[in-house]
């Protein structure tokens, strides 16, 4: 589990994030949502030690992240897979160096046992024939898949995903919802999803921490999305006509 | 104002110098990258050094026969002074200029176009350390590859002058090549290569630094490329001449 403490971040004289706290637990897709600019971004970057923050504590299984030394550290963040906005895949490496990159820079496997792990990974992507093409032959939502064989090829513990649907069609991002919401749960994983996309809020959302203006506004499941009262919550999950119909579907559906 | 954005550069500079230059995770991988650099960064190069050197080499030559035209200077001097200008100035410096618009400018928009699709984000949550994996095997292997680099050059422009005496008929081929041996000092080439080694660790440490720390998009990319070659172009001149003064004299 990996637990947030009253985490303050501030840029200058701007305060991005206010004391927030908030849980993350195993086996669960965990979701940070928030509109643009409302913090949850820097929360992400502030989890995986990209930025540190000024006051809190970020603990992963009780182990404080900002009182680690660098070793201590460099330890942690072998646990640690992360699937970014734009892939981050190495445009010089092929889809199984990609794959097989974490694999040579930290365990001591064969050739043939790195490669091994790695077709298992894209594999279980449904990547499989992929492997010899480069990112820039792949279509996004290929690349997404690909970033995520790279972020589970060394089991991690911890996977955090920026974005995972920007710029996909909602077929794919479906696709790539459930992928992550199957590996979450296959693997035991504490997965923390930050997305604004409201069909994962309402899809995969097993524990929701929205974010507002850089404060910790509401926290539940997608369940607890439709019956909420927060209107700022209300506000921006259901700002659609779409997702309002879809609300006031769910709502009937609940008192029939 | 300038001064302390000035220092609070180089700061940075040393400090990013100091994550560079510390052990490798993996030395089989830094080892591989490094052989890799070796040939996009140096073996890449040896056309352009070939033709710059030929042509700059040629032009020395013409001109030196055509602004020293007198019966007091004998006629041996253009070779001697083609062969001077090329091993103290034109194969180190002048070289490296050049090399700082093509070598620099490659590495500055790679390192700052991994930074801004966030794959340096990725090697750092991995817990690689992105500046020593990235750009220690730029540095090594540019710098070990520029002594080829430095020697070819010299060759090549002297071998450009010769062309001239063999297809014109301004200066005999004999007088330039015995120009070319008169008064030869060895340490001229040592005091070359050693000044092109400072130059290749400037180019490429300076371009990687101005690359790895870039903000924003295509747009910051493209000025950090700029920015990154004009710091290393003064940079080369300054140490020219304070490497000058310590050489030579």
């Amino acid at each position: 589990m990996i637990e947030v403490k009253n985490v303050t971040k501030s840029f200058d004289d701007r305060t991005v994030l206010h004391n927030v706290s908030a849980k993350f637990f195993p086996g669960k897709t965990n979701l940070i949502i928030g509109q643009s600019g409302s913090g949850k971004t820097v929360l992400m970057k502030s989890l995986v030690g990209l930025l540190r923050p000024e006051e809190g504590q970020i603990l992963f299984d009780g182990r404080d992240m900002m009182r680690m030394n660098i070793s201590e550290q460099k330890e942690l963040r072998k646990e640690i897979g992360m699937l970014f906005q734009g892939s981050a895949l190495f445009d010089s490496e092929t889809v199984l160096g990609n794959v097989m990159f974490p694999l040579r820079m930290f365990t001591e496997q064969s050739y043939d046992e790195m490669r091994a792990r790695a077709l298992f990974c894209l594999e279980r992507v449904n990547l499989k024939g992929a492997e010899d093409k480069f990112p820039s032959e792949i279509s996004g939502g290929m690349q997404k898949r690909v970033a995520i064989a790279r972020a589970i090829a060394l089991n991690p513990r911890y996977l955090f995903c920026d974005e995972p649907n920007s710029g996909l069609d909602p077929k794919t991002s479906i696709l790539i919802d459930e992928l992550l919401r199957d590996i979450t749960r296959e693997y035991n994983i504490t997965t923390v999803i930050n997305t604004h996309d409201m069909n994962s809020v309402l899809g995969i959302g097993e524990n929701i921490v929205f974010i507002n203006k850089g404060h910790r506004e509401w926290v539940g499941c997608s369940a607890e999305v439709y019956t909420s009262t927060n209107e700022t919550l209300n506000d921006f999950v259901f700002a659609t006509r779409l997702f309002r119909e879809v609300k006031e579907a769910h709502q009937l559906r609940a008192k029939n | 104002m300038i001064i302390t954005d000035s220092l609070a550069t180089f700061g940075r500079y040393c400090l990013f110098m100091k994550r560079v230059f510390t052990l490798p995770d993996r030395w089989g991988v830094t080892a591989r990258r490094t052989v890799a650099e070796i040939s996009k960064l140096g073996l890449d190069s040896i056309p352009l050094v070939i033709v710059i050197s030929l042509f700059i080499g040629a032009v020395c030559a013409i001109q030196m026969q055509l602004n020293i035209m007198s019966p007091l200077i004998p006629a041996y001097t253009v070779g001697l002074a083609t062969r001077e200008i090329v091993l103290l100035e034109f194969s180190n410096s002048i070289l490296c200029l050049i090399l700082a618009g093509k070598v620099g400018s490659n590495i500055a928009s790679e390192i700052g176009t991994m930074r801004v699709t966030e794959q340096i984000d990725a090697l750092e949550i991995m817990g690689v350390n992105s500046a020593n994996f990235l750009v220690l095997p730029k540095i090594v292997g540019f710098v070990a590859f520029m002594p080829v680099l430095g020697i070819l050059s010299m060759t090549t422009a002297l071998v450009g002058g010769y062309l001239v005496a063999v297809f014109t008929d301004i200066f005999t081929i004999s007088r330039y090549v015995y120009g070319l041996q008169a008064l030869f000092q060895e340490w001229y080439v040592w005091y070359g290569l050693i000044k092109s080694l400072v130059f290749a660790f400037i180019i490429v440490s300076t371009t990687a630094f101005f690359g790895y720390h870039v903000k924003g998009g295509a747009l910051e990319v493209g000025k950090a490329s700029t920015n990154g070659v004009v710091a290393s172009s003064i940079l080369i001149l300054f140490f020219d001449v304070i490497l000058t003064k310590l050489m030579l004299q």
